[in-house]
């Protein structure tokens, strides 16, 4: 591009962003709307996340109880532990011996007093082995199973696989019905932005057609449109972020203290500089996309008489 | 410089308005177009201009038949012409400097060529000195000639002017004529449509006379002398 021409670009630009400035109370209206139907889904977005987030880590927090077999000796107990606490897909390993998982049953089970009357100690060794949190999905978590089932000194593994399942669909569920909010409110917002455009038209309607009559191409007439488009996206963008980071600090309280009940050290992650920047990339986008389609269809129509 | 061949005019709602048409202008020429109310003069405008496509026959501007002129270069041939309206159309939320310098804004022409133009053009229509007011402030003249200023800022070689004198009194009305047979003189063809015979005969230039949509006369220059 040339110097002159970047210039009428930036001249342009600016002409449009002060024709927004000048009728500041229904500028600040689109944007409300623009800003409020993109906050919905980044909002949605965050919270999904977090529970995403949350959900790992409560997977993780379900180890699996795998019973040796009554014959292992401590000594081969050890070795077994041992070796598995090196594999990747587990995060830590324990070995609880006969006496630790009786105390441990005693006292979870309120059967102390009837162990008591037990002569021998009824219950095998334990390992309590606890996968890694990012490994705690359906998939993982069988793989590992299996892996773990076929080690000839466990007899017996215990884990609440359904319930991971169950967790992994629910956000599956989530993360698609998010997905098709997001686009049904993204075509909103290329809706919103198309018809303030439309109007905007309308109004300039005499200024086009001299445009015109003096040899203003269709490109060059719809340049100021498109940046208007520009500037609402943009702006709606930001507006966007703003609200969700102000819902965000309205929930922090609630959720650390939730995040707390289930001693976990996660917080609700405000909307960071990524999600900002994805936000003033979306937001201009899709107001430029609603000003090009708007404009070219309203503007062909209006030709010189 | 504009060549008509059977040229005819149908407007979608079925009214004839121009009837095979037929004439050349060379370039250089400064010509008077003229008829009643309604005679089709606008129209004939209007085709050179390409606001409106003829419905038969052919009309060249500059050796090009217009027909051969795609939508996307339609904006490209404007920029050739300079055109005048009887009722200006200034952009009045602009001023008259930004108002002269549209043309050239559109042609993409830097911002200091555009101001030297401009100024240029302005002094050329005696109002350099009004450069930053709102057209609304001016008088009609003005206004006029501000619109004037505005046709040739781009110098095209052909001014198309529809009643430029229409709104204005006759001293004026002269002191527009003035103006466009000053550009005349360094070259440029003018077409004026006017139906003050008054202006017409002081003129004494060509004459195309049009009646119901058909070229009736074709007075040679100096005719007013007879
Ligand atoms: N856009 C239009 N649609 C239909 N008829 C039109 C249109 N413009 C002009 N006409 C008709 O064409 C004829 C010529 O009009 P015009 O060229 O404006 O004449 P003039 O400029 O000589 O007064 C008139 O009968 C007018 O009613
Ligand atoms: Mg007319």
């Amino acid at each position: 591009m040339t110097r002159a021409g970047l210039r009428q670009h930036l001249d342009t630009a600016s002409d449009s962003l002060r024709r927004l400035a000048r009728q500041p109370l229904a500028s600040l209206m689109t944007l409300a709307v623009i800003a409020i139907t993109l906050a919905l889904p980044a909002g949605l977005h965050l919270v999904l996340a977090s529970a995403n987030q949350l959900s790992h880590h409560w997977a993780g927090s379900g180890s699996l109880s795998t019973f040796l077999r009554a014959e292992v000796r401590p000594a081969e107990a050890e070795q077994l532990r041992a070796k598995l606490q090196g594999q990747e897909a587990i995060e830590q390993v324990e070995l609880l011996s006969q006496e630790q998982a009786l105390s441990e049953f005693s006292l979870y089970s309120g059967f102390d007093e009837a162990l008591g009357l037990l002569e021998e100690n009824p219950l095998p060794m334990v390992l309590l082995v606890r996968p890694r949190a990012d490994l705690a999905q359906p998939d993982g978590m069988a793989q590992l199973l299996g892996q773990l089932r076929q080690e000839p000194l466990i007899e017996h593994v215990v884990v609440d696989l359904e319930w991971v399942k169950r967790l992994a669909a629910i956000t599956e569920t989530a993360r698609r019905a998010l997905l098709l909010l997001s686009l049904l409110l993204g075509l909103t917002v290329l809706l919103v932005i198309g018809n303030t455009i439309r109007l905007e038209i309308r109004t300039r309607q005499d200024e086009i057609i001299v445009v015109k009559l003096v040899g203003g191409s269709d490109a060059f007439v719809r340049r100021p449109f498109i940046y208007t488009g520009f500037w609402y996206g943009l702006f709606g963008g930001l507006g966007a972020w703003l609200l969700v980071v102000f819902a965000g600090a309205l929930l922090q309280g609630p959720i650390t203290e939730l995040a707390r009940l289930y001693q976990s050290d996660y917080q609700l992650g405000l909307l960071n500089l990524s999600s900002l920047g994805l936000l003033l990339l979306l937001g201009p986008l899709l107001g430029v996309l609603g000003a090009w389609s708007a404009s070219g269809r309203h503007l062909r129509a209006l030709e010189p008489e | 410089m504009i060549r008509f061949e059977q040229v005819s005019k149908r407007y979608p709602d079925g009214q004839e308005a121009l009837r095979q048409l037929s004439f050349h202008i060379d370039a250089g020429e400064m010509l008077f177009l003229t008829g009643h109310s309604g005679a089709g003069k606008s129209t004939l405008l209007r085709l050179i201009a390409l606001l409106e496509r003829c419905s038969s026959g052919q009309v060249q501007v500059d050796g090009r038949n217009l027909a051969k002129v795609r939508r996307e270069e339609i904006p490209e041939h404007r920029r050739k012409l300079g055109i005048i309206f009887q009722d200006h159309r200034l952009l009045p939320d602009r001023s008259v400097f930004d108002n002269v310098a549209l043309p050239l804004l559109v042609a993409g022409c830097r911002s200091e060529e555009t101001a030297k133009r401009v100024r240029a053009a302005l002094d050329q229509v005696g109002l350099l000195h009004k450069e930053k007011s709102m057209p609304l402030s001016l008088s009609g003249g003005e206004q006029q000639r501000v619109g004037i200023a505005r046709a040739v800022v781009a110098r095209p070689a052909l001014l198309l002017a529809d009643e430029p004198t229409g709104n204005l009194d006759p001293e004026l009305s002269n002191e527009i004529m003035d103006l466009f047979l000053r550009f005349n003189q360094v070259g440029v063809t003018v077409l004026i449509a006017s139906h003050d015979v008054a202006i017409i005969r002081r003129m004494g230039k060509r004459v195309l006379v049009l009646d119901q949509g058909e070229l009736t006369h074709d007075l040679a220059p100096g005719w007013s002398n007879d």
